[in-house]
């Protein structure tokens, strides 16, 4: 059950023989795969697998103890989380976190890169400048908050949204930016039917229209079955299978995985 | 009304005309006249109404309370902005102070090199002692936020209190720098020759004239025409980064890091920044305090009196929001002169409890702002002016139109 070498054919972010200690628990044990383009690629694993910590090494918040990160075949190994930033990747957290205290609208502005404003000494010399750019942004953060449909709560602090509106909000700050890829960490958990109905169809026109790629856990078998192709399987911190969604939903070794013992005992 | 009394109205007048311009709401060009006459009639009342003596209070009232107001938009610039707890403010205080007072101050010579001991005195004028102790104490602010930001909340706390406190004991021991244990003195008062004979060799003559009733005495008058002025350049100068796309980074930063960091955000850099600019804004403080009290030495900048009295400002006036860093000062400054009218007045109760009470009642001042404090933090944690929803406002309007 050891890991497989990663495809030959070079994805557009690539995981290379990670490893991650806590201590001495080995939360990613030697895990390498790879996310083609243009895919909706699941990452589905028991509680306890290293999914998010597998998210949490790519995007720069923990430092690998060996191994490395490939972002569209350049090194990205250990870059810290803004710098993913700026060479495209983007990430959802598993709990949302917004920042509460400032409105919707202005919790998608603050992602817009390059801002003039953003270095202070503009807002005294190029005053005009700062306030062109604002309302460009401002206009494209109004067409993303229609795309995610909350342009009600546009100006109702971020904090006081539901949990689910809160998710929709974490995916649509991604779209501020132009991402290649996109790690959604459990989209769903928390969010209902008809929420969640809308937000695999984003996810999916965003993949159709805007090329973007994405890497997503969760937990919903029904979202990963429907939306992902192909679902790649962890379980103790290694990859455990890869394949069509519905090879995984039948391969003994994931069953395994999620049941442990009982399932091997009934089986022999 | 009398001459006197006209020249210090004119004085009295541009202080009030800055604070109405603060406190008045609509558009410019409606507010700008409307502050200027509103100004000019208030500053008139007072000069006429209010005993000579009591009006002079007022001015160096306010003075004081300016000085804290400067203090508290420099910690709210760390505090409010970013959520830096820095508990060391008395340090950065403390550096404005002595920087200005070494480049201002001419090296003591003959019989009073012999008292009075100085690392340099560079005899510069005030504007320039003033931006050189923004200077200086902004360097210390980067030096220091290097290792120290690593830190947050209650840890950042205690490494800050002790920076300050490295500050202070540097200057209360080192001799040569700004004469140790013994006060610095001397340090000059700006446009004093506003008010002695034969007044200041470039003034015109019809402000000589102008101003000729006037004494010494009333020097008061000039100096909090003075940090008005540098209050309110700061407060525009805050007032608009506060509320632009670089105060929106630093909420952001202060609500949730990571994810300021995913959304490309370089943190620790706007960490320091803001914690550099209050640094600044607070040097700025320590030299206008030291021009105005004129000798200062290390025990004026212990962190009961120079950091957690503004911190208490600061909570009252509202977190976040400059005008309630303001307007905080003000009122915690009154509450602070206040309660020491109201000790004088109870002393004679106190002593027929235990004769040894009235010497030790200062400590009810403390008291007065400890429990203003709890007020502050039980019912009213937000402060008397809230922070505002929107943060820029280079964005024109709400998402509704």
């Amino acid at each position: 059950m050891e890991s497989a070498a990663p495809n030959d054919s070079a994805g557009l972010l690539e995981v290379r023989d990670l490893v991650k200690d806590f201590g001495g628990l080995r939360a990613i044990d030697h895990c390498s795969f790879s996310v083609q383009e243009g895919t909706i690629t699941g990452l589905i694993g028991p509680n306890g697998a290293g999914k998010t910590t597998m998210f949490n090494v790519i995007t720069g918040f923990f430092q690998p103890d060996a191994g490395h990160v490939f972002l569209g075949g350049g090194d990205v190994t250990s870059l810290p989380p803004n710098e993913l930033f700026t060479k495209g990747l983007c990430r959802t957290f598993q709990i949302p976190r917004e920042h509460e205290s400032m409105s919707v609208l202005e919790n998608l502005i603050l992602v817009a890169p390059d801002q003039m404003g953003e270095r202070f000494w503009n807002c005294w010399v190029r005053p005009g400048e700062v306030r062109r750019q604002e309302e460009e942004i401002r206009t494209r953060a109004l067409d993303v908050l229609r795309f995610v449909d909350l342009t009600h709560v546009a100006d109702e602090y971020a904090g006081k949204l539901s949990g689910g509106q809160k998710k929709l909000l974490e995916l649509a700050r991604t779209l501020m930016t132009d991402p290649k890829i996109v790690l959604l960490d459990e989209p769903a958990a928390g969010v209902n039917r008809t929420l969640m109905k809308r937000l695999s169809e984003n996810i999916e026109t965003l993949r159709r229209e805007r090329g973007i790629t994405f890497l997503l856990i969760e937990h919903d078998m029904n979202l990963v079955m429907n939306l992902c192709n192909p679902v790649i399987v962890m379980s103790e911190g290694r990859r455990l299978m890869e394949g069509r969604p519905e090879e995984v939903q039948r391969d003994p070794r994931v069953l395994e995985a999620y049941l442990g013992g009982q399932y091997a005992a009934a089986e022999g | 009304m009398d001459q006197v009394q006209l020249a210090r109205a004119s004085l009295v007048a541009i202080p009030l005309i800055l604070l109405a311009l603060l406190i008045l709401p609509g558009r410019k060009a409606v507010r700008l006249p409307l502050s200027i006459i509103l100004g000019i009639v208030v500053a008139l009342g007072l000069a006429w109404g209010m005993k000579s003596g009591n009006l002079t209070y007022m001015m160096s009232f306010s003075t004081m309370a300016m000085i804290y107001a400067i203090l508290s938009l420099g910690l709210n610039s760390q505090w409010g902005l970013s959520g830096h707890v820095n508990f060391g403010v008395a340090g950065f205080f403390a550096i404005g102070a002595f920087t200005s007072a070494l480049v201002t101050t001419t090296m003591p010579i003959g019989a009073l090199a012999a008292y009075s001991q100085q690392a340099f005195g560079l005899g510069q004028p005030f504007l320039v002692g003033v931006l050189a102790a923004g200077i200086v104490s902004a360097i210390l602010g980067y030096l220091v936020s290097i290792p120290v930001l690593r830190l947050r909340t209650d840890f950042l706390a205690i490494a800050t209190l002790g920076i300050a406190e490295i500050v202070r004991l540097i200057f209360q021991n080192e001799r040569w720098l700004a004469n140790g244990p013994q006060p610095l003195r001397g340090i000059p008062q700006p446009l004093f020759c506003l008010v002695d004979k034969p007044g200041c060799s470039w003034a015109p003559h019809w402000l000589i004239a102008w101003l000729q009733p006037l004494g010494p005495r009333d020097y008061s008058f000039v100096y909090s025409m003075i940090v008005a002025v540098i209050l309110a350049v700061i407060y525009v100068l805050l007032e608009r980064i506060s509320r632009s796309p670089w105060g929106r980074v630093q909420r952001a930063v202060r609500d949730e890091e990571n994810s300021a960091a995913m959304s490309g955000k370089p943190v620790t850099f706007y960490r320091i920044e803001s914690f550099v600019v209050g640094s600044f804004i607070m040097g700025i403080g320590g030299a206008i305090y030291a021009h105005y009290v004129v000798s200062i030495d290390y025990s004026h900048f212990n962190p009961l009196f120079a950091t957690f009295i503004v911190w208490v400002m600061l909570m009252l006036g509202g977190s976040g929001n400059n005008k309630g860093a303001i307007l905080g000062a003000f009122v915690v400054w009154a509450v602070w002169t206040g309660a020491q009218s109201l000790v004088d007045l109870i002393s004679p109760a106190l002593s027929l409890i235990s004769p040894d009470l009235p010497s030790r009642s200062a400590y009810f001042r403390w008291m007065l702002v400890a429990i203003l404090l709890a007020a502050i933090v039980l019912y009213k944690p937000e402060g008397l002016i809230k922070e505002r929803k929107r943060v820029s406002d280079f964005m024109k309007g709400s998402a509704k139109d």
